[in-house]
Parts: C-alpha cells; sequence; structure tokens
C-alpha cells in the first residue's frame, strides 16, 4: 500500500505518525512540539489557498506548513482508533 | 551576587512571570558573545542579592535555531546558582524534555508548573511530590498570571540560594546533552504515574471560537474587521493624547522655556529651542501611540490569536518569503511605522524579521497622509482628490510586495514555521499594562539620542549661515537643495519642494510646516494656493509618490538600526526606499508629460 502523507488527511480525520522524513532542525522542533512517531495526530483544518495544517497531537495544537506535511508519513486514516 | 536564569518553552507564561519576579524594574543585558537582548532584573530574595535573566523561549537545548544556540552559548558562558524552569502544565507531557535536559547537564533546578488554573479546567492531574522525588529537584505549582503559588516558590527559591551551593558553568554542553532515544525512555519513566493527562484536549471554547475565527470563508473578514478595528482604537485615543502631550510641550516652551531663555543670543536660543527642545518633543509624540499599540499587541499576542492570525495569512504570505504575524505588523505600519517595527519581535527568525522591518516603511503612516490631504485638497477637485489617496494607498501596498519579492533571497527564512496554536486566553489587565510600559521604556531609550541629533542636525543646515532666512536658498539646506536640483528637476520637484523633503527626513509631521517657512505663508489658505500656482498636479503626483516611497522618518531609521543591530542594514533600508522613490516619481512624471500631460 502507498505511504500516506500527513498532507493525504481529510480535515477530522485521525491517523498516527509513522515516520518523519525531515532534516535534523525540524526534527527537534517537531519532537519538542509533540510530533513524534507513534503519536496520534488529528487534522482539524487546512489553511485557504493552500495554506497551512491545522493539526492536534495530544494537549497541543500546532500549525504547519503543507510542504513539511509532506514529509511526514502516517498510517492508513482509521487504523489508528 | 547570585545568578538566576529563567528558562522555557514559548508559551508558558515565562515572560509573565518573569515580569511578576521583578517588578518592572527589568532592564536589558548584555552578555559577550551573545547578539540577542535579554531581559535581566535585581531581585532581593530573601538578604540575598538576585540578578534573575529571562532567556529567550526554546522548545529543545539541541535544537538549531537562533535562539536555542543562545541559550547554550549562554549556560557554557555563565556560572549560574540557580535555574528555573517553567512549564506549561496542561503541555507537562512534551514539555518534561526541557528539565531532563537541565538535569543531564547538572544544573541545580526548581521545576514551576505554570498555568495550573488550566490544567485543572482541561483535567491535567500531577503529583508534583513524586514528580520532584524523580527527577531530583523541587516542583512547584504556581498560575503565573493570577499569582497563586507565587508566595511558596519564592520561599523555596530563597531557602535554595540560602544553601550557598557552588555556582555551576556548564562544560561540554553539546556532548552531554541526550539522544532522541534516551530522552523518550526518561520522559516515559519520569511522567508514569506521576501525570494523569485526558485522553485528548477538551477545550471547548477554544474550538468553537476557531470554528469561526479560522473558518475559510468568514475567518479573512473576521480578521481584518478586528485589526480596523485595533487600528481605530489606537488612532482614536492616540491623537487626542498625542495632540495634549503636544499642547502640554508647547505651553512649557510658550511660559518657561522662551521667558528662561530670553537674554541668550537668537542663534543659541534657536538651537535651544526649535532644536533640542522640539526634537525631544517630536520623540515624545510617539510615546502615547506606542504605548496604546503595544496594549493592543498584548491582547492579541496574548490572547493567541497572533497565531490564529498567521495561519490564516500564511498561504499568502508564504510566497513572499514572509508570515502572515509580517502581514499583521505591515498592517499597523499603516498607523505608524515605529511600533509595527518593534512589533516584529514577537518574529524569532532574524532572515523573516529583517524582510519584514525592510517592508513596513512602506505602509503608508499617518504623518504621510496628513501631507497627501494637504495636496490633494490643494491641487485637485473635491470628487477626485479621495481617488488619489487611494491610489496612493495601492502604489504603497505595491511598494511592499515588491520590496519582499526583490529581498526574500537576501533573507532566507530558515526557521520552519511550525506555530503553536495555543487556547485562547486572555490577558489580566496588569499584563497589558507592564507590557505596554516597558516597550514604551525601551523605545524612548533607544531612540532619543538619534533622533535628537538629527533634528539638531536639520536645524542647523536650516539655520546656518545666520545671517539668512531660515530655509531660504542661501542656508545650507537651501543650497544642498540647489545641488541636488539636477537629481529632482527630472521628477518635476522644484528647489522648494526639494527643501522640504529635506525636512521630511526628520518626520513627515514637519512637511508642511517646512513647506509654510520656505513659502513665508501660513499652513492654511495662502501656502495651498501658493503652491498651486507655482506646480501643476503631475507636479504635485510625482512630489507625493517621492514622499510616499523615500525614507519615512529618523524614529523609523532610529528603531530600525536599533531593532536590526546593524548600520548596514538600517542604511540598505534608507538607500532602497530612496532609489525606489526616485524611480516611481521618475518614470510617472516623464510618462504623464510624454503622454501629454
Amino acid at each position: 500500500m502507498a505511504p500516506i502523507h500527513l498532507a493525504d488527511l481529510k480535515p477530522g480525520q485521525t491517523a498516527t505518525i509513522l515516520v518523519l522524513h525531515i532534516d535534523a532542525s525540524l526534527q527537534h522542533r517537531f519532537c519538542a512540539l509533540g510530533l513524534r512517531c507513534g503519536q496520534e495526530i488529528h487534522l482539524l483544518r487546512q489553511g485557504w489557498m493552500k495554506g497551512p495544517l491545522h493539526v492536534r497531537v495530544g494537549m497541543t495544537e500546532v500549525m504547519l506548513r503543507r510542504c513539511d506535511a509532506h514529509r511526514i508519513y502516517v498510517t492508513a486514516v482509521g487504523e489508528a482508533a | 551576587m547570585k545568578q538566576i536564569a529563567v528558562l522555557g518553552m514559548p508559551n508558558t507564561g515565562k515572560s509573565t512571570f518573569f515580569n511578576r519576579l521583578t517588578g518592572s524594574h527589568a532592564h536589558i543585558g548584555n552578555w559577550p558573545g551573545i547578539t540577542v537582548d535579554l531581559m535581566m532584573a535585581e531581585v532581593k530574595l530573601g538578604d540575598e542579592l538576585a540578578e534573575v535573566v529571562d532567556l529567550p523561549g526554546i522548545y529543545d537545548l539541541r535544537g538549531f535555531s537562533a535562539d536555542e544556540a543562545v541559550v547554550r552559548c549562554f549556560l557554557e558562558k555563565t556560572p549560574l546558582d540557580l535555574v528555573l524552569i517553567i512549564l506549561n502544565t496542561t503541555q507537562i507531557d512534551r514539555q518534561i524534555i526541557l528539565p531532563l535536559q537541565v538535569r543531564q547537564l547538572g544544573l541545580p533546578a526548581v521545576v514551576l508548573l505554570n498555568m495550573t488554573d488550566e490544567a485543572k479546567r482541561f483535567g491535567v492531574k500531577v503529583q508534583s511530590d513524586l514528580l520532584a522525588q524523580r527527577l531530583g529537584m523541587p516542583v512547584l505549582p504556581i498560575s503565573a498570571k493570577y499569582g497563586v503559588g507565587y508566595q511558596a516558590a519564592i520561599a523555596t527559591l530563597t531557602e535554595l540560594l540560602q544553601q550557598h551551593h557552588p555556582m555551576v558553568q556548564v562544560e561540554g554542553l553539546e556532548e552531554r546533552l541526550l539522544n532522541d532515544q534516551q530522552l523518550a525512555v526518561d520522559l516515559g519513566a519520569i511522567l508514569e504515574g506521576a501525570v494523569q493527562m485526558p485522553l485528548r484536549l477538551s477545550d471547548q471554547w477554544t474550538t468553537r471560537l476557531d470554528r469561526f475565527l479560522l473558518h475559510p470563508v468568514l475567518g479573512l473578514p473576521i480578521f481584518f474587521g478586528a485589526m480596523y478595528l485595533i487600528f481605530q482604537v489606537i488612532y482614536a485615543l492616540g491623537s487626542p493624547m498625542q495632540a495634549v502631550l503636544g499642547d502640554g510641550l508647547d505651553w512649557f516652551k510658550g511660559n518657561a522655556l522662551e521667558p528662561l531663555l530670553s537674554p541668550f543670543p537668537s542663534f543659541l536660543k534657536g538651537f535651544l529651542i526649535d532644536g533640542l527642545y522640539e526634537g525631544i518633543g517630536t520623540v515624545a509624540a510617539f510615546l502615547p501611540v506606542i504605548f496604546l499599540f503595544f496594549l493592543c499587541m498584548a491582547i492579541i499576542e496574548d490572547s493567541g490569536y497572533l497565531a490564529r492570525s498567521a495561519f490564516l495569512m500564511d498561504a499568502l504570505m508564504e510566497r513572499l518569503g514572509l508570515d502572515g504575524r509580517s502581514f499583521v505588523m505591515a498592517l499597523m505600519g499603516f498607523g505608524c511605522n515605529v511600533p509595527a517595527i518593534l512589533g516584529t519581535r514577537v518574529m524569532r527568525s532574524p532572515g523573516l524579521r529583517m524582510l519584514s522591518m525592510l517592508v513596513i516603511p512602506f505602509s503608508l503612516c499617518s504623518a504621510r497622509l496628513n501631507v497627501f490631504m494637504f495636496m490633494t485638497t490643494a491641487m485637485f477637485a473635491a470628487n477626485i482628490a479621495p481617488r488619489v489617496i487611494f491610489s496612493l494607498y495601492l502604489l504603497s501596498f505595491a511598494a511592499a510586495l515588491l520590496t519582499a519579492a526583490l529581498f526574500k533571497g537576501k533573507f532566507p527564512n530558515q526557521e520552519p514555521l511550525a506555530l503553536e496554536l495555543p487556547p485562547y486566553r486572555f490577558p489580566t489587565i496588569k499584563q497589558m499594562l507592564v507590557r505596554a510600559w516597558c516597550e514604551v521604556k525601551h523605545f524612548w531609550i533607544w531612540s532619543r539620542r538619534f533622533i535628537i541629533v538629527g533634528v539638531v542636525a536639520i536645524w542647523l543646515l536650516n539655520n546656518l549661515p545666520t545671517n539668512v532666512p531660515t530655509a531660504s536658498a542661501q542656508t545650507l539646506s537651501g543650497m544642498i537643495g540647489e545641488t541636488i536640483q539636477p537629481l529632482f528637476a527630472p521628477l518635476g520637484i522644484n528647489p522648494q519642494l526639494t527643501v522640504a523633503l529635506f525636512f521630511g527626513f526628520i518626520a513627515k509631521e514637519i512637511v508642511l510646516g517646512g513647506l509654510a517657512v520656505i513659502y513665508g505663508k501660513s499652513e492654511g489658505g495662502d501656502l495651498a494656493g501658493a503652491i498651486a500656482q507655482q506646480i501643476d498636479w503631475v507636479q504635485a503626483y510625482s512630489f507625493m509618490l517621492f514622499t510616499l516611497l523615500y525614507v519615512p522618518c529618523l524614529s523609523t531609521i532610529a528603531v530600525l538600526k536599533s531593532e536590526s543591530k546593524s548600520l548596514k542594514f538600517a542604511l540598505l533600508s534608507v538607500g532602497w526606499s530612496l532609489g525606489l522613490a526616485w524611480f516611481a516619481s521618475f518614470v510617472f512624471y516623464q510618462s504623464a508629460r510624454v503622454l501629454g500631460f
């Protein structure tokens, strides 16, 4: 099955983070914000005109740009209950 | 003296705690090798005097951002008695990595679990005793905003300082930090059983508000509406305050300074009153607006709406190398560029900040609007004048877009945009006032010297030599005006208007006053008539175009320099805006003439 990016999720969907294909600097930042492998991530909304994504991980809500979301691989939707 | 550093992630209420601890006595401290301003203050804890430093908010001691490098550099260079780590209790599950990292470095530390009020509301339960035992450092719940638990925290700090442990300076910081795997293992072990988190954030208020404020269709109109409202509040309240301040300064001048200085020769008198005193007045006139601006900024930022505005505007601003917060500041610049440039401090990436600061001076501020109102009334029919003003607003946007597009490569923004969208909160009145007061103080300290020197220099140019009328063709400024006239003639700007542009270098507020002096008329109907007789509308529009685009004022240059800490950057901004102004006026004037106007 083809891997799914965080950017492929639709608002309201939840998935689990599998891998973050990002460089070390962004890795530290995302990790500190709670975006780690194995964490459940919920897409709340997408910005207007292919704008940023609004996601929730645990107790934290974060906005991140679509280009970065393309490098975050997640489980198929619904696998994470 | 004891040394204490305050450490924490962004959005944990670290600054609120720092302000509460230090009163508003904090000032900017300098550390060797650290380029970022750090706030510091001396505080008495028991009978110990302690120097408390507020470190920039960071996510990870291993991080690569400028702020994270500053904190590492600080910890390696400064021996410390104590590190205060402020955590947001509701996010303890991820923020606990900071105390873990500090413990690994062997620094004596106290953990303050802030926002206990919010944690209770969201159902986060922490056994601080168990946590303290596992971390090997005191863990105290507080609410910096409301002061809950604050006394107990101070007592613990005082007690720790009185034990007189030796100061610790971190050596070989990089090698000692934990890797991801160790950190994840430690994190799990520390939290297990000591912290109870709800399954997910259940802040109904935030979810409901976001549904409106971040709505795909309604979000932007609401955002622009809110900005417009704030803009109105600042200038509806600020202008009368400015007027009262101006009247007060005038009264003092008329009733105290002038009688007091009357025995002195008129040159010295002029220098002291019209040069120096007016210079101080120019700076002071900005204070009410800056105070109100930061009062509003405190609400926007502390409420969590600033991060939301970044979300709303990001799609557009990303393409220009900026982000949504730059847009908010550029909008604020339409009132006054000075506080807008100070406001870019909320951005932590140097590239992003520099680019935003380069763009903001093109925002058509209220001082320039005054000049345009006067000129359009004098030169255009009543039904055309508003359209002329509107065209200048459009050109102001165009100049900002062009600047961003041209310079985005020169100021790359390395910091990835991964912003936290915190739950909505309302800042307390005290928080807002303290914040606004500190910013006003900062502005006053940084810019007064620069502005006063500039005002005095221009006054001298307009009044030397002493035996000719002020600002006439025989004065230094008149001569400079004549000399650079060949540069301005192709723009249709005559020698008198050239000298007025010289005045405008100080502040656009005094362009009209300058013209009145040059033409020897009052600012009322006579001046408008005199100018209208001398130039046509094409020349007038060319003059307005130049006024719109060139250096806004000395105060703006002063903050550009103090905020960027780079004279080169300030000169780049001045040079670019002068060049753009000349080019735009040239193209307009020459093409209008070619087209037969």
